[in-house]
């Protein structure tokens, strides 16, 4: 079941990857960013951990790879964030609110809409937090010890 | 010989990356970086989703870039940042800069229509999977999946109103897939639908406008978010009309 999901939102976000013209060299770990996010946001949801929350972490974890990926590669690291972000946006629940709102169920449909914006958001603070976890490794002040060892190991110091 | 400014490069580098769908203040911190590598340390770039400037210097004549239309290829992105990186590196002057730049901005598409279009429909079909459809309804939604995303192409470059292209491929999503459901190929309805508007839904848009928001850039994030709530509406009034009628 789970193996399921992954094969397929490896190819769902391969496939948007292609849409958005993302260039053949990464094409790859585009979709292994969308699984990754995908797989871990499933296997927290079936462990009854609340939607939004594994959204959050989802997310998170997403934005964290495609930082390591983006330094890898040297490219944008906005071809990989849109990549693992696609599987996690709440379609499914959307199409239901406004399935909902076109039936006037209002009453049915105000939840649906209500946690669609509550995922949106989670997507939206995962990819900061992440943000704000690399300027601070960037910008910290760590970094003055860090780069006496960087790239030539203990040898330089 | 065509004699290029720094002013040239920047612009040009910056209307790229724009047009293709990079985030504004990835533009803008390119376009100071480039302008910086060739030894103007006040430039000043302003980037909105619809237009950039662009000043050498704090009192300089500031010059001005329309972007009329946007679309998404990233790979144009990633090229214009391997060019920005080169002329920080100083391995490109002016004129290499330029040319680079404008062999970019004549490449055509990175992968040919048929390969987007499979990739939609494949994408279709694997989100029916993943919000729990069967297996069975892959097929129509694949199918389904690859129609609305050519009628979206094909209305886009008709109309040239984004919006309204949209909303109608939307609307022959839903009607494609009551059809399949009437002749009695496909099982839920819900699930062929889901999967099958999800290449058009604006993933890039709203990433690049929670970043712009997150980097400081109000307006650009604003408009970004906006349009992303145009596209996601016109899809859901796309799709309602069909619910509607039936």
């Amino acid at each position: 079941m789970l193996a399921e999901q992954l094969v397929a939102s490896f190819f769902a976000a391969a496939g948007f990857a292609i849409i958005f013209n993302v260039p053949r060299q990464v094409l790859f770990q585009c979709g292994t960013v969308g699984a990754v996010g995908w797989f871990l946001y499933r296997l927290l949801v079936l462990n009854t951990v609340d939607e939004v929350v594994a959204t959050l972490a989802a997310a998170a974890v997403v934005a964290v790879i495609s930082q390591i990926f983006a330094k890898w590669f040297r490219t944008p690291i906005i071809i990989f964030n849109v990549s693992g972000i696609i599987p996690l946006v709440p379609g499914g629940l959307a199409y239901d609110a406004m399935r909902h709102f076109v039936e006037n169920n209002y009453e049915v449909a105000i939840p649906y809409a209500a946690r669609v914006v509550m995922l949106s958001g989670a997507i939206a603070l995962g990819l900061v937090f992440s943000e704000i976890i690399n300027q601070m490794i960037r910008n910290g002040k760590w970094k003055s010890y860090h780069n006496k060892y960087d790239r030539k190991g203990l040898e330089r110091s | 010989m065509e004699r290029y400014t720094v002013t040239d490069v920047c612009l040009l580098a910056g209307k790229l990356m724009l047009q293709s769908g990079a985030e504004t203040y990835r533009v803008e911190d390119t376009m100071v970086r480039i302008a910086q590598a060739f030894g103007m340390d006040r430039a000043q770039a302003h980037a909105t989703p619809t237009a950039i400037m662009f000043a050498t210097d704090l009192t300089e004549p500031t010059n001005f870039v329309r972007i009329v239309s946007r679309e998404t290829d990233l790979h144009k992105v990633t090229q214009v940042n391997g060019v920005s990186r080169a002329i920080s590196a100083g391995h490109l002057d002016v004129t290499e800069a330029a040319k680079a730049l404008e062999t970019i901005d004549n490449q055509k598409d990175t992968y040919p229509n048929y390969i987007q279009l499979l990739a939609a429909a494949f994408a279709s079909g694997c989100f029916t999977i993943m919000f729990d459809g069967s297996w069975l309804d892959f097929l129509p939604a694949f199918f389904v999946g690859a129609l609305g995303y050519g009628l979206m192409s094909y209305f886009h470059d008709m109309l040239k109103i984004r919006f309204f292209a949209e909303f109608l491929a939307a609307s022959f999503v839903g009607l494609f897939a009551y059809l399949i459901i009437f002749l009695n190929l496909g099982q839920q309805i819900d699930k062929i639908v889901i999967g099958a508007i999800m290449p058009l839904v604006p993933g890039l848009l709203i990433t690049n406008a929670v970043r712009d928001l997150m980097a400081g850039h109000l307006v650009s994030g604003i408009t970004k978010g906006a349009e992303a709530f145009l596209t996601a509406a016109a899809i859901g009034a796309g799709i309602a009309v069909i619910f509607f009628i039936f």
